[in-house]
């Protein structure tokens, strides 16, 4: 399979407005005989509906939840970036480019991370506009923090909820267009398959989640905006209903999927405490620019925190990389917790932990300054924890949170298939790697503002004479079908096992052997382990009730479902990259002091996974990455 | 620790529903409410019965979505925290606890304690924007807007929609949420040419979802999960006024 990116012609700077300048329009009158889904109504999804409802074209809305701003573009809490210089600190669109790439490990295309930069000017613009309340200074202008991986602060925040901010904006376009009836909105539908008619994407068959009722929608273009799939580890900083099944079974009709093992780690979410446990709060990382980092000196260190004297503490961040200090990238970050943690320097009960500390912080500042910086995120972790994080550092410990890897898309953020757009986290683009703190925000929302706008007009154009999509069409029979063979077939197993113990299993075999640090020996054995646990889902998970009504049971399954097949094909990922990258590490690829160590001779690609069938092993695929402007260097933050 | 729990059980809207007694042993004090409940399910699946159905997602008290009457109290006896933040160690060993749906006409009960919110989304879309389209923006510098009317707009802006506001109060007002929105933009510059017509739309929507009107017993702001001041009710009848007064 040729995967052509289609990147512009012309220098970096030009490629993006070369792309607009000749980009196929539609015309307003055309426009209106246009029909386009959107599944997800996070960042991405909710702009991109709304966007496109703006300009004229018929848009379905979509979402599992009970109202589009529930979607967990909501929990982001630190950040957006862009490259305003604002603060006069010497940012600009390269340097942020620089920052991405360099970040992501140069495991991301030029292209579409200087796209990312330029676009994020407008993002700002367009933010405060709809009345989003990033946080100000006295004089009225915006304020901006630091955040991980950058030397300059070039973060623009809503206190710690900028994402609740960033979406209720997004929110507000989309319910302005619903008002208008130019978006017809189905709020706790789920996708459950992605209809293809003479191999373009053309509709879904969907679940209305109240009723059990399956229902067809069909249109010009499919676009998902579905988000991330790090609940596969089960305990994330991600919401219970997070899942990777929209991508996943448009996977399965032959779109691929690209770097999956690319799975973020974040270094300060709260510890785990016990079995019970559903999901580990994220704290965020915005802590880190007053907040240092440290572990006892000693093992087996029995007193309370704040009885340790300095000289007995080991703040490994500012040790190990000097030039970034408690700043660095989160993959860094996390690999150096772990290596405390793995080492016996683990604080807490489960001494699964570390400290984050602000004695020194509100020392210096006052206590205001903090609280009116942090406030929330002190009243959380009090809520959560029953600790007061003023008078005693938190305890923090790296938690599975952002997927880099998704569905591969072209510069046009088109999958493989033709008509099926992937936006946001549910596609591989920009990160590369690893993402940059408060680069998931920007890169969600130029996606469906900025981005794609044109590019489905452009695949768009090509539609104006097809008429309106049947969904009579026998294709629509076809996946309905199998959804409901599907649904029937997990209902009537009616084993002995609840679906929660399947998926905490592969969390923890994912943890093991496909988190932080991966090996040859551990992903084979992994492979093998999730495929016999799949086996046994399919004899033995019980499913309760039926599915002609409401069965939150029956939505898990069909996610757990799909886990089971994606992280098997996160194992065959990790497995055929034999190098150290971002967030994926290979313990058989490292320095003597531990650092990673990329392979740029032999794998400078993005591996593109074509899914083969149940009983098959995938085929990877790959497209070559070519830097023209910023040739790689080791990453380093020493 | 051990809990008696009473929940709400109802097969779907039209159905009676009732209380069920379930008794829970040998639970960890730091577990948050809503794992006791997967605690609960986990059982009553195992042994044949159908689980109790709740609304609940991103479980760090931002999404909105979970909330329940426990005690008889919109999320539960701490204040300003949602169902999720909740966790045993606010109650004590062999308590009871009554756990019931949200209570109000214009959220109707869809299962067990699922209630049907769609009527928030619906007054949202009466006005809650600023009538901006993607790509009509100035640059962000352009108005500049003082660190004190930032920080008030955000405090409105920062509900979470969770409707315990209305589950609380005795007439079911949905007068904190509709205040809150219409305050986060009317503050601003960019939201203040369209807070005639946006008031009028809002209040108007809010009455046609049936929700009651404020009595000023402010409990609402009790159990907001944000803590979203009464001050915006009273500053909404102030726009109202205002643009009732000057429609023509």
């Amino acid at each position: 399979m040729n995967l052509d990116a289609k990147i512009p012609e012309g220098s970096l700077e030009q490629k993006w407005e070369n792309f607009k300048k000749t980009a196929k329009l539609v015309n307003p009158a055309n426009r209106k005989k246009l029909e386009v889904i959107v599944v997800g109504t996070g960042l991405a999804g909710s702009s991109i509906a709304a966007s496109l409802a703006e300009m004229g074209y018929q848009v379905k809305a979509f979402c599992f939840q009970d109202s589009p701003r529930r979607a967990h573009s909501v929990a982001a809490q630190g950040g957006v970036n862009a490259a305003k210089n604002y603060k006069n600190d010497g940012d600009s669109v390269y340097r942020m480019f620089v920052d991405t790439l360099k970040g992501g490990d140069f495991r991301a295309r030029e292209a579409n991370v200087y796209r990312m930069a330029e676009c994020s000017l407008n993002l700002i613009d367009q933010a405060v506009a709809q009345g989003v309340p990033f946080s100000r200074e006295y004089g009225g202008y915006l304020n901006n923090r630091s955040f991980g991986g950058v030397q300059v602060s070039r973060t623009f925040y809503a206190r710690g909820q900028t994402g609740q901010q960033l979406l209720l904006g997004a929110y507000q376009a989309l319910m302005r267009q619903v008002g208008k009836g130019a978006v017809k909105l189905y709020s706790r539908h789920e996708m459950l398959d992605l209809v293809l008619v003479d191999g373009k994407a053309r509709g879904i068959i969907v679940r209305n989640l109240d009723t059990g009722v399956l229902e067809r929608h069909a249109g010009h273009a499919v676009i998902l905006a579905t988000g991330g799939y790090g609940k596969i580890y089960y305990l994330s900083t991600l919401a219970m209903g997070c899942n990777g099944s929209a991508i996943w079974r448009a996977h399965k009709k032959g779109a691929l999927m690209a770097s999956p093992s690319w799975i973020q780690i974040h270094p300060t979410s709260l510890p785990q405490s016990g079995d019970y446990q559903s999901k580990l709060t994220l704290m965020s990382e915005s802590l880190r620019n007053d907040g240092r980092i440290w572990v006892p000196l000693n093992t087996g260190e029995t007193r309370k925190p704040n009885d340790i004297p300095e000289n007995e503490r080991d703040y490994y961040l500012e040790r190990r990389y000097p030039a970034f200090g408690n700043l660095a990238p989160r993959d860094i970050s996390s690999r150096a917790a772990k290596e405390r943690i793995d080492a016996g320097f683990g604080i807490g009960p489960l001494k699964n932990a570390v400290y984050l500390d602000f004695a020194k912080a509100i020392k210096e500042q006052g206590r205001a300054k903090i609280e009116e910086k942090y406030g929330n995120l002190f009243d959380m972790y009090r809520k959560i924890t029953g600790f007061d994080a003023y008078e005693e550092p938190m305890m923090i410990s790296p938690s599975a949170h952002f997927s880099m890897g998704g569905l591969w898309v072209d510069y046009e953020l088109m999958t493989t298939v033709p008509g099926l757009f992937a936006l946001g986290e549910a596609n591989f683009a920009d990160h590369g790697a690893n993402r940059l703190g408060a680069n998931s925000l920007l890169q969600a929302s130029v996606d469906g503002y900025f981005i794609a706008p044109y590019t489905v007009a452009n695949y768009l154009s090509g539609d104006i004479h097809t008429g309106k999509i049947d969904d009579q069409h026998p294709a629509f029979d076809k996946a309905q079908e199998a959804v409901e063979a599907n649904l029937r077939k997990l209902l009537a197993i009616a084993g002995n096992k609840t679906v929660d113990y399947y998926h905490k299993t592969l969390g923890k075999i994912l943890y093991d052997y496909c988190g932080l640090a991966r090996n040859e020996a551990g992903l084979k054995g992994a492979i093998v382990e999730i495929r016999k646990l799949r086996e046994d889902f399919y004899k033995n998970v019980k499913i309760p009730g039926d599915s002609i009504t409401m069965n939150s049971e029956l939505e898990k399954a069909g996610r757990v479902s799909d886990y089971l097949e994606i992280g098997e094909l996160m194992c065959f990922d990790a497995l055929s990259r034999n190098e150290s990258c971002g967030a994926h590490f290979r313990e058989e690829y490292q320095t003597a002091e531990g650092e990673a160590m990329r392979n740029d001779a032999e794998f400078q690609f993005i591996s593109a996974w074509e899914w083969a069938g149940a009983d098959a092993d995938p085929v990877l695929h790959k497209e070559e990455l070519t830097f023209e402007v910023l040739k790689p260097i080791v990453r380093s933050y020493k | 620790m051990k809990l008696n729990l009473k929940i709400w059980r109802q097969k779907d809207r039209e159905s009676q529903g009732k209380l069920v007694d379930y008794v829970l042993e040998d639970l960890n004090p730091h577990m948050s409410f809503l794992e006791m409940l997967d605690t609960l399910n986990e059982r009553l699946i195992l042994t044949g019965d159908e689980p109790v159905e709740f609304d609940h997602d991103c479980r760090e008290g931002i999404c909105g979505q979970c909330g329940m009457m426990i005690n008889g109290i919109a999320h539960g006896p701490l204040q300003n925290t949602t169902t999720c933040q909740l966790h045993l160690r606010s109650f004590t060993d062999n308590e009871t606890i009554f756990i019931e749906p949200f209570r109000s006409q214009a959220f109707p009960i869809k299962r067990d304690l699922r209630v049907d919110r769609s009527a928030f989304d619906r007054i949202i879309s009466s006005g809650g924007f600023v009538s901006t389209n993607t790509g009509q923006a100035p640059d962000a510098h352009a108005l500049p807007v003082s660190h004190q009317v930032t920080e008030e707009a955000f405090d409105a802006a920062a509900c979470i929609g969770c409707g315990a506001c209305v589950a609380t109060c005795k007439n079911s007002s949905a007068a904190l949420f509709t205040s809150a929105k219409i305050n986060h933009l009317v503050l601003l510059p960019q939201g203040k040419e369209e807070r005639q017509e946006r008031v009028i739309r809002m209040v108007e929507q809010m009455d046609a979802e049936e929700f009651g009107h404020c009595s000023n017993t402010e409990a609402c702001e009790v159990e907001c999960p944000q803590g979203i001041s009464v001050l915006n009710i009273a500053r909404m009848n102030y726009e109202y006024n205002r643009a009732l007064t000057r429609r023509k």
